[in-house]
């Protein structure tokens, strides 16, 4: 048996074991579905909601919360950060308002989000951006410090003559590594925001929403079905977007990982 | 005629206290065309910067360096630098490296890499030309950077220190590369090494600076044909000279 099928069959036994107890506990111990539903009850929830069918709706609105969130961290946490860590000047005006904004929690925002945008989907996306935005930002800035002098005198001497060349040639291709995995911990973090964001009901659907909802209705084994799309989802979009950067970004960096 | 004149030069840089330390003072040297250069000194006779006043990636004090006829202002591709550190872009391929000058000249994809193609195979990569650099040798990734520099067809190659980080055998070879390189495109080439041994292979002439404040001390030239012999007496002559100027002036501190 090699180590590959060794570790498949291993992972699905601890997960068979925990199951089995999990069983045992919520059945013959707690007994009552409401404090710890069972793992039948929940493949019974499971079964039923995709009857139902607002599970494929409710994933597609949340992963339309999120990305709205990402991408504007994305378009101004990149930008801001270039000019952080390239202009000493940008450094010197931003970071005061940057170090005063960052340690808000990320949650802290939504009476605002809600003031300024209403109950839409631009309120949910403003949340998980103020999760996304930082990390983005200050994955950015450091990548844009710590481009090695070699390349940036290199640069020059082969013929960047501006800051804007020297940026595109020579000190974003040597960043990307490092906004890469910036952007991998702000999809995480926002992905964690997505169930507060959605909690204030911008719209009927929404995993987070969904989740808030069954939790009113007293739907114990539906709420941990949610929960449940929550984490898978979260693993695979982390999943995708690593293999993406790997194959496709790094292939010069040989097997180091985003 | 890519002759570098340097008259008078002298830089200091500010000290964390608040005063200057004078590292070039009084610099007189002039490089013909097509001669090689080497330079050396004990360290802190401010050689490297002397090299980098040259690339113009940093300003002299006073003084001037005059190349082709103007004078030094900035970094320009018409004076190529091959570094000690591996200069190398990661994230492009060996080609597109060596292309990398002409491309910021907006010389089209085809042509630049034709281009490219040319000087790979000077330093005899050819193999290797879609391979990153994390795949090449350290001598190989400096072949390329001597290439790189190359196809900006530069008036003066610049060269600090390039096989410092090499073990001895690559470097030897990579001494003899580098001369068979020099016969054919004839550049001026004005190389750092801390290695005498190096210099007195290598150059046609060897300019042998004193430190605080660095400045010129000798010339010696170095008229023997290449490839020259490093176990014959009059090569360890040259270099027991040069050895004691060094050390005599690293003891007069």
């Amino acid at each position: 048996m090699n180590q590959q099928t060794q570790k498949r069959l291993l992972g699905i036994a601890s997960l068979a074991v925990v199951a089995i107890i999990w069983q045992i506990i919520a059945e013959y111990v707690v007994g009552r579905s409401f404090i710890l539903p069972s793992v039948t009850d929940v493949a019974g929830a499971f079964a039923n909601l995709l009857g139902s069918g607002t599970l494929l709706a409710d994933t597609l609105v949340s992963l339309e919360h999120f990305g709205i969130g990402l991408i504007a961290a994305f378009l101004l946490g990149v930008p801001i950060g270039i000019l952080m860590g390239w202009f000493r000047i940008g450094d010197y005006l931003l970071d005061p308002i940057i170090e005063i904004l960052r340690p808000i929690p990320p949650l802290a925002w939504i009476p605002f989000a809600i003031i300024w945008f209403g109950l839409t989907t631009q309120a949910a996306g403003f949340v998980i951006f103020a999760g996304a935005f930082f990390p983005i930002l200050t994955a950015t800035y450091s990548g844009f410090r710590d481009v090695p002098k070699v390349f940036v005198e290199a640069g020059k001497v082969l013929g960047c003559d501006t800051s804007l060349e020297l940026i595109r040639y020579v000190a974003l291709p040597a960043a990307i590594p490092g906004i890469a995995s910036g952007i991998r911990i702000a999809m995480g973090v926002g992905w964690m925001c997505l169930v507060a964001a959605e909690m204030f009901g911008v719209s009927n659907y929404g995993l987070g929403y969904q989740l808030w909802h069954n939790y009113y209705l007293h739907q114990m084994p539906n709420v941990v079905v949610y929960m449940l799309i929550l984490g898978l989802t979260g693993l695979i979009i982390d999943r995708i977007f690593r293999n993406y950067v790997e194959r496709q970004l790094l292939r010069w960096r040989a097997g180091e990982v985003a | 005629m890519s002759g570098v004149t340097i008259r008078n030069l002298g830089k200091a840089f500010p000290k964390e206290d608040g005063t200057m330390t004078q590292a070039l003072e009084g610099v007189n040297l002039d490089i013909r065309d097509e001669e090689f250069i080497c330079l050396v000194g004990p360290s802190g006779c401010g050689k490297t910067t002397l090299l980098r006043i040259i690339a113009g990636l940093e300003t002299a004090t006073t003084g001037s360096v005059i190349v082709d006829g103007r004078a030094v202002t900035g970094p320009d591709p018409k004076r190529g630098m091959v570094f000690q550190e591996y200069s190398l872009f990661p994230w492009r391929r060996v080609v597109d490296n060596v292309a990398f000058g002409l491309e910021m000249r907006g010389v089209g994809k085809e042509e630049r890499r034709k281009t490219a193609d040319h000087y790979i195979e000077m330093v005899g990569l050819s193999q290797f030309r879609d391979a990153y650099p994390y795949e090449l040798s350290g001598g190989m990734r400096q072949r390329v950077a001597i290439a790189r520099a190359l196809a900006n067809d530069p008036d003066v190659l610049l060269m600090d220190e390039p096989f410092g980080a090499l073990d001895a055998q690559t470097r030897n070879r990579m001494q003899k590369e580098l001369l068979s390189l020099w016969e054919k495109t004839k550049k001026t080439i004005v190389f750092v090494t801390h290695s005498v041994d190096e210099a007195v292979y290598l150059s046609d002439r060897i300019v042998v600076l004193a430190p605080r404040p660095g400045t010129v001390r000798e010339s010696i030239t170095i008229p023997w044909p290449r490839p020259r012999d490093r176990t014959s007496a009059e090569f360890a002559e040259v270099r027991r000279r040069v050895l004691r100027m060094i050390d005599e002036s690293e003891s007069a501190q």
